[in-house]
This record gives C-alpha cells, structure tokens and sequence, in this order.
C-alpha cells in the first residue's frame, strides 16, 4: 500500500522532470540544435539498429542453442568448463574485444558485428543453461516416466519451462548490446557512435548528445519489445509477468 | 497382472556395489492394490522405478499380463503405464487440460477424444471441467492438484499404475479424503496397482496384498491381514507395530462379524416376553425395533424385571448402532464411548440385520490364530 503509494509519487515526479526538461529544452534552443542533426540520426538510427539486430540475432541463434546442448545431461562435465570461456568474451573490456576483432578482421561492419556477438552471447548462453538446469527433476521424471522422448520432453516441458530465464538472457545481451554498438564506429563499423565521437572530438556537445539519447532510447525500445514478447511469448503458468 | 522374476539391482556407488534390490520375485494379479512397504532406503521405490525402466534393471524380468517386458520399447512401455511420482508432477507451463492429456497425445489421439477424456475424468474427481480445463496448475490447491494429478496417470486408460507414495505430500485430513476417493474410483476401474508407501495405516487402508522390504530384500508378502496377525519374522512384527491387532480392526466389516439372527422385541410385546427372550439367550439386554423394523431403544433385563407392562412404555435410548459397512475400528469405538458391550448392526436402510458383541469381535480375531494351531 505504502509501496504503491510511494511508486506514484515517483512517476508523477519523473513526468514533471521530463516536462521541465522539455520546456527548457525547447527555450533554450537546444532541441532546435538538435533537430539539426535530424537527417543524420535517422540514417544512423537505422544503422545502429542493424548492427545490433544482426549481432544479437547471431547471438540468439547461436547461444539458445549452444546452451541447450550444454545443458544435456552427456554433457553434464563439460559444461562449466564451456562456460568459463564464454566468460572471457564478458570480462575482456568490450573496446578491447573490438580492438582484436580489427587486428583480426580489418575494419568495417563485419568486424564490428563479430565484436558484438562475442560479447553478448554469454548472457544468452548462461541463462539457457542455467534455465534449463532449474526445472525441477521430477517434472522431468514424471515426463519421461509418462513416455516422452527426450526430445519432446524439450519441447514439451523443458524449455517452456525455462523460456522465461531465456528471454531474460536475451534481455539482458541486447541492453548490452545497443550500448555497446556505439563503440563499433571506432573500428569503422556505422553506428550512432558517429556522432558521439566526433561530438567529443570537436567538442560539440549537443552533437554528442544526437548520438547519445536516441541510443538511450532505442535501448528502452528494445528492452520494452522484449518484455512484452516475454508477456506473450511464456505460458501463464509459469509466467511472472502474469501472476495475480 | 504384473509379475516380477528375480528383479534386482545393483547400484556401482564410490563405496562399492550396493544391492538395492535383490532378487524380488512376486506377482501381483490383476485389479488388485499392492502396496510396497518398508523404511526408507529399503528398495521399494528401487523395485516400483524398474518396471517402467527410469531405473534399468540388474538382471531380473518383469511380466505384465503374462508379456515379457523387456522384450518392449522403453517408450511403448512407458507410455501404457499410469505413472504417479512423489512430488505433484503437473507440468506448470500446462493448463489442466493439457497436463491431462500429455499421455494421449503422446499417443497420437484426435483432439476431440483427449478433450473429452479430459472432461470426463475432471467430472470422476467432481472438479467442473468448465472451470477448471483451462486453468493452469497455480490456480488450484494442494488438494485439487493432486486429484488432478492422479487423474492424469487415468487419461490413456492404462491397466496398471505405478504410485510412488502419492498421497505423501498432503495434510492428513485431505489424505483420508483422497485416499478414498481413489478407493472408490479403483472399485470401478479394476487397475492393478503398485502402490509405495512408509505408512502402514494408509497400506493396510489400501492394499489387498502387501509386500514389506528391508535392506533390498522382500521380506514378507501377503494380505494386510496375514501380515498383521502373522509377520512372518522380527522386522515385520516390528514394522506393522505392536497394536497391530487392533489395526487389523481396520480390515473387518461389521457384517463379517455380526451374530445374523439378532434377538428384539416389539413395542406391542409384554416386558415378561422380553424377560424370557433374555434369560434363553443370556442377554442383559435386548433390542426394541418399530414396525419398519429400525432400532429405537433397548430394555435392559434389571427393567425387565422389576417392571409390568409394555415394552413400548419403559425402554432407553441406543448406546449406538453400527452400519453393517463400518469397519470395525468405528464399531469398537463407539462401544468404548456408550461403555456397551454390544451394538445392534442395521443394514444401509436402516432395519436391524444382526448384534455385534465385543466377545464376538476378540473371537473373529484369534480365530486366524486358533486355525493356525
């Protein structure tokens, strides 16, 4: 009740600092500036986008899959193992990991997506596996137990079961993600990093800011268009979003 | 029918071969409960997983109607057996109706049979199908849950069940409630029944044969009965406890044991006829019923004697009366309560059938005792 009360203060606050920033925003001629980049954005923007729909894409379609198989039960002894070197794409800095990914591939946007996809499978990997371990053992021994093959038991228990965790996983490496992508434009990939650098290098700062809030923002918009697919996506049974 | 043959098993532990199971050899004919029974780590659960292979067998074969199932596809036979683990096994992700029906369509069977399956068993545990088809597993209590789960090991039809001490997990007064409901349900279906369980009351409720483990060994199987009256060594005796007498109450009908020509007295009859009715049998007292021949009261000899006139004008009320489907345990129970040695025994119209006496009841006891020399 408290809590409630207190979250509706909150958001009536946050819409008046929104409100006021916009006034002044808009007084002080800054987002008429900002309408300047206008084309560039736009062009960026969509850049930007596909640079992480196809690296986290990537990332999606090998990590669902890799931690899947790490999560058999063969496979049961290796599977740490797999999951420490996953871990070194997360723990070497991400401008690092571009930086070899040059040295590697040269510049451009392949280098750059392939920059990306490392550091963002690990989130994905981690939590199919994790999710996957965490559905109870006797759901899975009533499954088999009632005859199901391994293969429906995963399509018909496991992973429903554990989709939740997944999509959270995928949550979690897009967020990165998108906020990483900016970075790309040191190694010559297109991103909305464009105009964060040069904005730093030739000190303009509402340049930078072009590049920084619709980053922000696509950021938000993914993160948004994933919940709700979780919303939709994960059986109501088992789904957090939707419990009473 | 299932039949095991020299079941065992063997598990390769860092300590060594451990015989989990060893050697079991019974057979279990067909309609029939057989609880398995034991303390923990006895072998039972062990022996109940190897029939449907989610623990592969040492050596040993299982037969069930006289087919050699080793001979079967894992999946086959898993699949023509209900199966009820220990824990609630409904799948969250699932609604109701499709928990209920993984079996069928597993087995590939049109949509509008399963769905009605479904319904139907819904209706044999009075859960409205309208109501609860389509919720999920969260949206129902423990005790719904678990009839549902029950159920669920129902919906292919299948003519034996594995149960691995289903009823474990619930409260005891919701326990006694499934417990019978499952009775009920089980004198209609005719299953052959595996049945775990570390509780010796819920077997001797349950079972029509018990087979009773140690160390991986079976050490006695027969009828609750014989099992209580003669546990067949130390461990068994000890395991059934030392009431076991009094549980075997538990295994008797009134009706078994009733005298079948219960001596009564009208309320038109004199209290002399009911004096001399009680003097030739022996009888301190003597039951008064009307004219649908029911029970009302009883004249006791003292008044009998030391009064003139109706029977209809001076008797008291029952101590009690017994149902000819109580089992004993209640019958006793009352006694003790009404301090009474006898209770008249009215069949489900309420009319009397017969007398039950508490000499009656201890000599329907020894009498498995008196036989055996």
């Amino acid at each position: 009740m408290l809590f409630n009360q207190a979250r509706r203060y909150l958001y009536f606050g946050l819409l008046l600092l929104v409100f006021i920033t916009g006034v002044w925003a808009e007084r002080s001629g800054v987002l008429a500036e900002l309408l300047e980049y206008d084309e560039d954005i736009r062009y960026l923007v969509v850049a930007h986008l596909k640079l992480t729909l196809i690296s986290g894409g990537l990332a999606v379609l090998i990590g669902i899959p890799l931690g899947i198989v790490l999560s058999r039960p063969s496979l049961a002894r290796h599977a740490e193992t797999a999951m420490q070197l996953l871990n070194i794409g997360t723990t070497v800095p991400t401008l690092a990991l571009l930086a070899l990914a040059m040295s590697v591939l040269g510049i451009g946007n392949g280098p750059a997506i392939f920059g990306l996809l490392v550091a963002t499978l690990l989130p994905i990997v981690r939590n199919t596996y994790t999710g996957l371990l965490a559905v109870p053992a006797h759901l899975k021994e009533a499954a088999s137990g009632m005859g199901m093959l391994p293969r429906q038991l995963l399509w018909q228990v496991e992973l429903p079961n554990a989709l939740y965790v997944i999509l959270a996983g995928v949550r979690t490496a897009l967020a990165i993600n998108v906020g990483t992508a900016p970075l790309a434009f040191l190694i010559g990939g297109t991103s909305l990093g464009e105009l964060i650098f040069t904005g730093i290098a030739v000190d303009e700062p509402i340049m930078m800011l072009a590049g920084a809030v619709p980053t922000a923002l696509l950021a938000i918009t993914i993160d948004f268009s994933l919940g709700l697919l979780a919303f939709v996506l994960v059986s109501k049974g088992v789904n957090p979003l939707r419990q009473r | 029918m299932i039949k095991l043959d020299n079941l065992t098993k063997i598990f390769d532990t860092s300590e060594g071969p451990v015989t989990a199971a060893d050697h079991i050899s019974m057979e279990v004919p067909s309609g029939e409960i057989c609880v398995l029974l034991g303390p923990s780590g006895c072998g039972k659960t062990t022996t109940l997983k190897m029939i449907n292979r989610i623990i592969p067998a040492t050596s040993g074969t299982v037969f069930i109607n006289g087919e050699d199932t080793s001979a079967m596809d894992t999946v086959d036979l898993r699949r023509s057996i209900g199966y009820v683990i220990q824990q609630i096994g409904l799948f969250p992700n699932m609604t109701i109706e499709e928990n209920i029906s993984v079996v069928p369509r597993l087995l590939g069977w049109q949509p509008e049979r399963y769905k009605a399956r479904a319904s139907e068993l819904l209706d044999m545990v009075a859960l409205d199908p309208s109501t609860f088809l389509k919720r999920y597993p969260n949206e129902l209590s423990g005790g719904q849950q678990q009839r549902i789960w029950v159920i669920r090991a129902l919906a292919a039809d299948p003519p034996v069940m594995l149960m691995d001490e289903p009823f474990g997990a619930i409260d005891p007064i919701n326990r006694e409630v499934i417990q019978d409901e499952f009775l009920k349900m089980q004198a209609e279906l005719n299953k052959t029944i595996l049945f775990v369980s570390h509780d010796i009351d819920e077997a001797v409720k349950m079972a029509d044969k018990i087979a009773i483990f140690r160390a991986g060994k079976l050490e006695q199987y027969a009828s609750p009965d014989t099992i209580l009256a003669h546990p067949a060594n130390e461990f068994v005796a000890g395991f059934v406890g030392s009431d076991r007498t009094l549980k075997r109450l538990q295994l008797v009908r009134a009706g078994q044991v009733m005298g079948a020509r219960p001596t009564f007295v009208q309320p038109q009859q004199s209290l002399s006829e009911a004096l001399v009715i009680m003097e030739r049998n022996e009888h301190r007292s003597i039951t008064l019923v009307n004219s649908q021949h029911e029970p009302i009261g009883i004249i006791s000899r003292d008044v009998a004697w030391n009064h003139q006139g109706l029977c209809g004008e001076h008797y008291e009320g029952l101590h009690g009366i017994a149902q000819q489907h109580d089992d004993l345990r209640t019958v006793v129970a009352q006694m003790f309560t009404a301090d009474s040695s006898w209770l008249p025994v009215v069949d489900d119209q309420g009319r009397l059938v017969g007398d039950i006496t508490q000499r009656g009841i201890t000599h329907h006891l020894g009498a498995t005792y008196r036989t055996q020399g």
